[in-house]
């Protein structure tokens, strides 16, 4: 039993942080916003040349070959720098990909590693697809559960309006016809569960870099903001809020660990659903729990469009929203509950059958 | 990142798992904040000890088993998996008990802690006074050097089991020129020393859970001192610290109750709307969320690292999460009929009693909030 994050994957997550902090300022992110610049361009075959497009990806493929438990470490640092490459995408498509196997897998996995490619994957629950602008392979639900692999070329895609002008949505229409299914029936099902999971665990990861982020810039500006002669941070009105703030952030924490782990071994756990939505019920409810919290503090001047706050105000909100609702998965979680599903109560937290 | 328990931890909760089985009193005993209910919890406590199970963590020597911490989190998980008693000594066995591993010299520790695993002697805490709540710096009960002796003088007051304890711990002024938290000495007291009056105090459930205690010209041995003199803030700040983090309230405590309410819940489902489904299914992350990051904190400790005031985190959340279970108890209950008709409300009413002052002792979740803020996150003071 040791329950830290293992010391290869800190120094990973450290690089990534200082590489993100000095390459994408929120000034790079707002040139994006204005359609400035793209996505998937410079800052993406950084980010590959880095590993972390393939981290997922075995090493036969270009890719660092790691698990979910580092590559949630990762997403971290991606919210934490509201980060807007696709990076949960290859996440999500990476495994997907390397279960269909076959030419598919051969073809695609080294590009997502070096960054040369971006493959979106739908879902069968959900009506929008995120970034499919910039993917150059679309992995879409069709008829019955089905799993449709389509070239995003001969894909229509109608883009959809979204709280967060970094997360990139669309409608997506194909002739199924002209791209037959990939995946059918039980196993078509199985791999769409599992995209969902990887799919939440992806936004509860980056939820909680969004709150670090929030809390840190609220506690920077109350400690710099005179009123009444003193830092407004000194009130206990403010101190409360960010508290409250902090306390669902360090209990969301290991939550999201225990999820990704759960994940990547999931043939061990039974209850790994639970533990995925769980995890994204409580670390996306922190983030904007947070934005709140952050947005209260700075007064004013966090309601303008200029001040940096509403970028990660807008990634608080469009994560909860991504890969399932909080209505969604608190669901997914009360009614394996109430229905008596798993053992629960005292020394069954860890349980795998071992306990009993 | 490794979430399995290793051959030896199973082993040790089997072992405890059967010792708990065999032993636990078949029904529930009577609040220990009774005559008869401290009489019978001293009873088992001394059976738990007998058995090599009364504090785990601790050295052999000392009445304990020389366990590490997780399997300290197993043993509670097995205690309250097997509902076993409430700890009357808990003020001893969890509060001072660790202190006095930190801060006692050779002879205290040889002193104090093996009566204390068999709750032969049982502590009550002296901390507050009349005007030393939330500001306990203001401490004006004194403790003043007499040759081999202090002389105690004051009032401490909310003192808790002070009603039935032996002894009491607690701050006093042992200088008298000093103010605030400097000039404070950690002194250990009997409860049968001349000059002291206890007078019980009963709490919203209508028994002594605590008492005043007046000190008049209380001659102390100087060697009831815990640390030294003057430096009696630094050694009540970790005996706080272990009150407010993983030591007196243990994950598993709550994961029994989520379980309650959740059975509750499951029992009377048809008559329960979706909203205090989602409720009940809230506290049940909110317990499971405690467990693992008391886990992840104690696998800190045991690379050596240290817990500071992250303990103030553990003592807002799972005080609040408390009180929110049993308030979503009584809301069913509620559903259900008049509450007061059966047992098992009975119960879920005493719970919600004690979860009411969760809020307040161990320093109250308003001052835990300040602590989060200035010395977590840094915020001016």
């Amino acid at each position: 039993m040791d329950f830290r994050s293992a010391e290869e994957h800190l120094l990973l997550q450290q690089s990534l942080r200082d590489f993100l902090a000095g390459e994408f300022p929120p000034a790079k992110l707002r040139a994006l916003w204005a359609g400035e610049a793209q996505r998937g361009g410079a800052l993406w075959a950084a980010l590959a040349e880095l590993g972390v497009c393939g981290m997922l990806i075995a090493e036969e493929h270009g890719g660092l070959g790691l698990d979910l438990v580092a590559a949630a470490n990762m997403l971290e640092e991606a919210g934490r720098a509201a980060l807007a490459e696709p990076l949960a995408s290859a996440i999500v498509a990476a495994p997907l990909l390397a279960e269909l196997g076959g030419a598919l897998a051969e073809e695609w996995l080294p590009q997502i590693a070096a960054g040369r490619a971006v493959v979106a994957v739908g879902h069968p629950l959900f009506a929008a697809v995120e970034d499919a602008d910039c993917a150059q392979l679309l992995l879409l639900p069709g008829a019955q559960f089905a799993l449709h692999a389509v070239p995003r070329a001969a894909a229509q895609c109608e883009s959809l309006p979204s709280s967060d002008p970094s997360r990139f949505l669309a409608k997506v229409s194909f002739d199924s016809d002209a791209h037959p299914p990939l995946a059918e029936g039980a196993r078509a099902r199985a791999l769409w569960d599992a995209v969902l999971l990887r799919g939440a665990l992806t936004c509860a990861a980056q939820a909680i870099g969004v709150c670090e982020q929030l809390l840190q810039m609220s506690v920077a500006y109350t400690s710099e903001r005179r009123q009444f002669g003193k830092p407004v941070g000194s009130f206990q009105a403010l101190k409360h809020k960010l508290a409250d703030v902090k306390l669902k952030l360090e209990y969301a924490r290991p939550l999201v660990q225990r999820a990704a782990h759960s994940l990547a071994q999931q043939a061990e756990h039974p209850q790994c659903g639970v533990h995925i939505s769980m995890a994204k019920l409580l670390a996306c409810e922190a983030a904007e729990f947070a934005a709140r919290q952050a947005l209260q503090c700075h007064g004013a001047i966090g309601y303008t469009w200029e001040q940096d706050l509403h970028i990660w105000m807008r990634r608080a909100w469009s994560l909860a929203q991504s890969w399932g609702s909080a209505r969604f998965h608190l669901s997914r979680v009360r009614e394996p509950l109430l229905g008596g599903a798993f053992p629960i109560g005292p020394a069954t937290t860890f349980a795998t059958g071992e306990t009993t | 990142m490794e979430l399995r328990y290793t051959d030896e931890q199973r082993a040790f909760r089997r072992e405890a798992r059967e010792w708990l089985e065999a032993n636990v009193p078949s029904g529930p005993l009577p609040s220990f904040d009774t005559a008869e209910g401290a009489r019978l919890h001293r009873e088992w406590e001394a059976k738990l000890n007998a058995g090599g199970w009364a504090m785990v963590p601790w050295p052999v020597e000392f009445g304990g088993r020389g366990a590490d911490l997780f399997e300290w989190l197993i043993f509670e998980e097995e205690y309250y998996r097997a509902g076993a008693p409430k700890r009357i000594n808990q003020n001893g066995i969890f509060l001072l008990g660790p202190t006095i591993m930190e801060f006692g010299t050779k002879q205290q520790k040889a002193r104090f802690l093996p009566k204390m695993a068999s709750s032969e002697e049982v502590w009550a805490q002296g901390w507050s006074e009349p005007n030393a709540g939330s500001d306990m710096a203001n401490i004006q009960a004194t403790a003043l050097r007499d040759g081999g002796h202090y002389i105690v003088n004051g009032q401490k007051t909310w003192a808790s089991r002070g009603a039935f304890a032996d002894w009491l711990f607690g701050m006093f002024r042992s200088d008298p020129d000093s103010e605030r938290h400097r000039g404070l000495s950690f002194i250990l007291v009997p409860l049968n020393l001349p000059g002291i009056t206890v007078r019980p105090i009963p709490q919203l459930d209508g028994l002594p859970g605590f008492a005043e205690v007046f000190f008049d010209d209380v001659r102390v041995p100087a060697e009831n001192r815990l640390g030294e003199e003057g430096a009696g803030w630094r050694v009540a700040m970790a005996t706080a610290g272990f009150e407010r983090g993983l030591m007196l309230r243990s994950p598993a405590r709550f994961q029994h109750t989520a379980q309650r309410l959740v059975s509750l819940c499951r029992a009377h489902r048809e008559l329960v709307g979706e909203a205090l489904q989602d409720e009940v299914a809230r506290c049940w992350i909110g317990a499971e969320a405690y467990a693992l990051e008391t886990y992840r904190t104690v696998s800190k400790l045991l690379a050596g690292g240290k817990i500071g005031s992250e303990s103030s985190l553990n003592k807002v959340f799972w005080s609040e999460l408390d009180l929110r279970m049993h308030e979503l108890a009584l809301q069913i209950l509620g559903e259900c009929g008049p509450a007061s008709e059966n047992a098992a409300a009975a119960e879920w009413l005493d719970g919600y009693l004690f979860a009411l002052s969760g809020p307040i002792y161990a320093g109250t979740n308003e001052i835990q909030r300040n602590i989060i803020a200035e010395r977590i996150l840094g915020m001016p003071r």
